[in-house]
């Protein structure tokens, strides 16, 4: 009972990351329709300025965060502008072509990442990084001490700071109608008078911004070198599919799921296969669940 | 026979005379690598270039492939037994498609592309926890059967030229029609009454059996196997993809060319960049999709046409009285 609430509580809260991850593949999937092979990448390069931040100038990690989002913005405008777009108009057999782009672009990130700064695993040393808050709950006569990680409970606070912020941006601002305008229909926002390419620029980049921070906020809890990106992409896409491609709360449940679902499956099968359980979630929802979740839009 | 047919017999028997002249072993494993990387290819371009049918995870088929020779292998039958295991190998990897194909196909989009990568991750974890199977991380080694890399050169020569010839002659048949018209309009080729699902799947066996074939040459040929290298998404997959654009998508000599410089740029790249040489594949992806979104092949095929069709044409304003 004690193991299950405790592998329920870390499932929870590395639910709470993922869904910032998936957040960001999800808004860039339901406005420009391409996957981002190149996710978890950004992801790397957000915990790497992180690490150097901490290194160097003894940047906490969370207040890096005022960097790491803005400069992942950039990075990701800029991508978009000079790499995608260009490629998105240009005709070829496959409409993939794009998708391949992202590969091509991770692959240079991680390399470069690799040159740079060499295969190491590296760590932000944090004061904090083992501190644990308890909390004893009484629960059929018996007293149960249920531990909660501090940094992973102060990433899930901001990480849900964060998926609100966003929310609230794409419901009750101009620029976030236009964003989900350009979702729906792109050609009809154009002749609304929304500047859709502006659009996708400021998507690709808020979608950078968005897994940049859930590096940062990774940071104090896990290590950190240059392929770490790959697997993140992949968790990325799972929990996209799961909450249904480009819906933005079902990114958020998306991201429970498989934290959940990892930490009961490593508990509870087996450790060595922990990935594995996020795939097979994956598969039973294409087959059963198609349209996600939530089963909003369509397949 | 067609001058195109003769042509490329009289290749083939070029080629394969080619270890009797050629004794230098590196030369001839360059050459190897090459043949191997162009049925890679071909099976890709079967399915991702002819039928549309992107897939971001062939890896899982070339491991299927591998794996099964080296668990034939590694559970006593001896290594020249284990030739058999380039049949099986395929056929264990077309079934290991059949199922995910089956699933998948039946929705649209990226989809089926990113649920063979999910497919190869999990084929990777499940080989590297299995280890009364596959001795895990420690991965499979035997002592190969030739010593003398010529047989393997003949073999590889031969699978190339087998799925080579194969896939064309799909290709101008009925079923390579149906290929076409789904990549180009899967509505309108049901809409004429095409089984996409049915079509779709059978290029997938087709291109799941020789990559699968592929993955247990490999293993014969290299006599070691670890889940990293045969299930790698990097190292397999996505240069599966790589060699197929690099050459030309849809076209019949796309993969062979792409193998050809793939192979020699990644053999440049490593000895003089050393570990940078994947920053500039990543590049070179990045180039060739932003300019040469045809590959070499396809994009010299639409210059040669332009030329044809100008040198066709009437010159303008001329007199046209004569072709009238």
């Amino acid at each position: 009972m004690e193991l299950l609430a405790q592998v329920l509580i870390s499932g929870i809260l590395l639910g709470g990351l993922y869904a910032l991850i998936g957040l960001g593949m999800s808004l860039i999937m339901g406005v420009m329709k391409i996957i981002n092979l190149a996710h978890g990448e950004l992801m790397m390069v957000g915990m790497y300025i992180t690490f150097w931040a901490f290194t160097i100038g003894k940047i906490d990690p969370y207040v890096s965060l005022l960097i790491v989002i803005p400069a992942l913005f950039v990075l990701g405008a800029m991508l978009q502008k000079w790499l995608i777009a260009p490629v998105m108009e240009a005709e070829s057999i496959l409409p993939e072509n794009q998708v391949l782009l992202t590969v091509g672009i991770g692959l240079v990130l991680s390399n470069l990442a690799l040159l740079a700064f060499t295969a190491d695993y590296r760590s932000v040393p944090v004061s904090y990084a083992s501190k644990t808050i308890y909390w004893d709950v009484k629960m059929a006569g018996q007293t149960i001490s249920l531990s909660f990680s501090f940094p992973m409970l102060v990433a899930f606070a901001i990480a849900l700071a964060l998926g609100g912020a966003l929310f609230l941006f794409l419901g009750y601002t101009d620029l976030g109608r236009m964003i989900r305008a350009t979702a729906q229909d792109a050609r009809a926002a154009s002749l609304m008078g929304v500047n859709t390419k502006r659009i996708t620029y400021i998507t690709f980049g808020l979608g950078s911004a968005l897994v940049g921070a859930a590096g940062a906020l990774l940071a104090p809890v896990y290590y950190l070198f240059p392929q770490i990106g790959g697997p993140f992409t992949l968790k990325a896409f799972i929990i996209t599919v799961l909450g249904g491609l480009g819906n933005v709360a079902g990114a958020v449940l998306g991201g429970v799921v498989l934290g959940l679902a990892e930490s009961l499956g490593s508990v509870y099968v087996s450790l060595g296969y922990k990935d594995a359980f996020g795939f097979i979630i994956f598969v039973l929802v294409l087959i059963f669940l198609p349209k996600g979740l939530l089963g909003k839009g369509r397949a | 026979m067609s001058r195109a047919t003769l042509l490329s017999l009289g290749g083939l028997a070029l080629l394969a005379v080619v270890p009797a002249v050629v004794s230098n072993p590196y030369v001839l494993h360059m050459l190897i690598l090459c043949l191997l990387w162009t049925v890679l290819g071909q099976s890709w371009n079967l399915l991702g270039g002819y039928t549309g049918q992107v897939s971001f995870g062939h890896a899982a088929f070339f491991g299927i492939g591998a794996y099964t020779t080296g668990i034939l292998v590694k559970t006593g039958m001896s290594p020249a037994a284990a030739w058999w295991g380039l049949l099986l190998g395929g056929l264990a990897a077309a079934a290991a498609s059949a199922v995910i194909g089956w699933i998948c196909f039946r929705l649209r989009g990226p989809y089926f592309a990113l649920s063979v990568l999910a497919l190869a991750e999990v084929l990777r974890l499940i080989a590297l926890n299995w280890k009364q199977l596959t001795n895990g991380a420690e991965g499979i080694l035997f002592i190969p059967a030739f010593n003398s890399k010529s047989w393997y050169y003949w073999i590889v020569l031969a699978l190339a030229a087998v799925s080579m010839a194969l896939i064309r002659f799909v290709m101008h048949g009925k079923l390579g029609f149906y290929f076409l018209a789904i990549r180009e309009d899967q509505d309108c080729a049901e809409s004429l009454g095409i089984n996409a699902t049915k079509y779709k799947l059978i290029s997938l066996l087709l291109s799941a059996f020789f990559t699968g074939v592929a993955g247990s040459f490999y293993m014969n040929y290299m006599g070691f196997i670890d889940p990293g290298i045969v299930f790698s998404i990097h190292d397999i997959s996505v240069m599966m993809i790589l060699v197929t654009m690099l050459g030309g998508v849809a076209t019949t000599w796309g993969p062979a060319v792409g193998a050809a410089i793939y192979i020699l740029m990644s053999e440049v790249f490593r000895t003089y960049l050393k570990s940078g040489h994947l920053v500039f594949f990543g590049l070179l992806i990045i180039v060739i999709i932003i300019f040469f979104p045809q590959g070499i092949v396809g994009t010299l095929r639409e210059t040669l046409q332009r030329r044809k069709r100008r040198l066709a044409a009437p010159p303008a304003g001329g007199p046209l009285k004569e072709a009238a």
